[in-house]
């Protein structure tokens, strides 16, 4: 299967029509929403299945010094995504110190949902990966924030770092739903997974389908208010900067042994950039800075551009990488 | 009916600020204030809606408290202390309420 057979084929799969559909939507501004309580609940939903049977997937294959290796690399690109980030930035566009680093630390953290659609499309092409490459994702999620908050400092603006900033950061909600589901499934294993197999296995194709179809929507409205901010160096970042991370991702993979399916994750979490984690943070910790801006770019094109073409792109390459 | 006048604060902030916000209004001395759920609006950044939404980045609380008139000052040097560097509106009227000794 080369390229344009893996694009095309993930491209006309339900989760991708589900989000062109949204795109569609809010781009022609039908009146299609989800409500926000709805989009929460899926939210949940999805963080809670993929944590589950993540934890289930170290119980059935064992505790391994790769999952060490793996993680310290996940939190090392966290840490250093943001850097190369905001040097782009900085020569790319014309967007201030502050606003830059803001833009930077979404791109060291990473976007749950293009993980589990990354991992819908290895399951669509038969392939394994580690069910533990989702507390790499978790791990991930914070990082990049400290390293956006130090770019800041140096410049000697932004907010100092308070208790309650240190617990929004590290303990956000979709951590530790994350970390505690993958735990719960880790404690309780197969048997615990075959109690509630019928809630958190068979429906979870057709709930990514709904998530991604408000996902849609949401980076359709964002795209709509953007026009006068989308000038065409901040484009080309957004297009860019997910190919570098995927690199440093397939990189990180490689040298660590994995197999195809998780050198092809690590190329997807080093690709995605945040939108729920990180924009959070940054409101409390750099409010001066342009929310538009970075949940623009975050959500309206990196995230379409991974879900169109990136995952395509990254299971090619890593089946070029390891032969699979 | 008996009414005593009063201050009312509306406080539109980001949902981000909202424990702050809350925790520095009792440190003050404010006897109550109710959170409420914003929608969606529009302002310098353009129009926004919370449809859909699940990060509370782009999220914003409206913070309605009542106080005495003497008590204005110290509640909005509080509310600023919080609100300065945000995304939000506070915006004072007069009212007048029944029950005096709960405010």
């Amino acid at each position: 299967m080369d390229l344009l057979d893996l694009a095309l084929g993930n491209l006309l799969s339900p989760i991708i029509l589900c989000f062109a559909l949204g795109l569609f939507a809010a781009l022609a501004r039908s009146d299609l929403t989800i409500p926000e309580a709805v989009a929460k609940g899926m939210s949940i939903y999805l963080l809670f299945a993929i944590g589950f049977k993540g934890g289930v997937a170290v119980d059935t294959a064992g505790f391994s010094g790769t999952l060490v290796g793996a993680l310290l690399a996940g939190v090392f690109l966290s840490f250093a995504l943001p850097l190369i980030a905001f040097g782009l930035l900085r020569v790319m566009t014309a967007l201030s110190t502050l606003d830059a680093a803001a833009v930077a630390a979404h791109y060291g953290s990473i976007s749950i949902v293009t993980f589990v659609a990354g991992t819908s499309v290895l399951d669509s092409a038969g392939l394994t990966y580690d069910g533990w490459m989702v507390a790499v994702a978790a791990a991930m999620e914070a990082p990049a924030i400290l390293s956006a908050l130090w770019l800041v400092a140096r410049s000697g603006s932004g907010r100092q770092m308070d208790s309650d900033l240190w617990r929004e950061i590290l303990l956000n909600g979709s951590i530790v739903l994350l970390v505690g589901s993958f735990a719960i499934g880790w404690i309780t294993g197969p048997e615990g997974l075959a109690r509630i197999e019928s809630f958190i296995v068979s429906p979870f194709q057709g709930v990514l389908c709904l998530f991604l179809l408000d996902m849609g929507l949401v980076a359709g409205r964002g795209l709509r208010g953007a026009r006068g901010i989308l000038r065409p160096g901040l484009l080309a970042f957004g297009i860019l900067m997910p190919l570098i991370g995927a690199t440093a991702g397939a990189a990180a993979g490689v040298g660590l042994g994995l197999g195809t399916g998780s050198v092809m994750l690590m190329m997807v979490l080093g690709a995605s950039a945040s939108y729920i984690a990180v924009p959070a943070a940054m409101r409390v910790a750099l409010p001066e800075a342009n929310p538009s801006v970075y949940l623009t770019l975050s959500l309206g094109v990196t995230f379409p551009f991974n879900l169109t073409l990136g995952l395509a792109i990254y299971l090619a390459v890593a089946r070029m990488l390891t032969g699979g | 009916m008996q009414t005593h006048p009063a201050k009312r604060v509306e406080i539109i902030i980001e949902e981000m600020m909202e424990s702050r916000l809350c925790e520095a209004l009792l440190k003050a001395g404010v006897k109550g204030f109710t959170v409420l759920p914003v929608h969606g609006g529009s302002g310098r950044s353009g129009h926004w809606t919370r449809a859909g939404q699940i990060g509370r980045a782009g999220g914003m609380r409206a913070v309605v408290c009542i106080v005495r008139p003497e008590a204005l000052d110290t509640l909005l040097n509080a509310a600023f202390s919080v609100v300065e560097r945000h995304i939000g509106v506070v915006s004072i009227v007069d009212c007048e309420v029944l029950r005096a000794e709960r405010f």
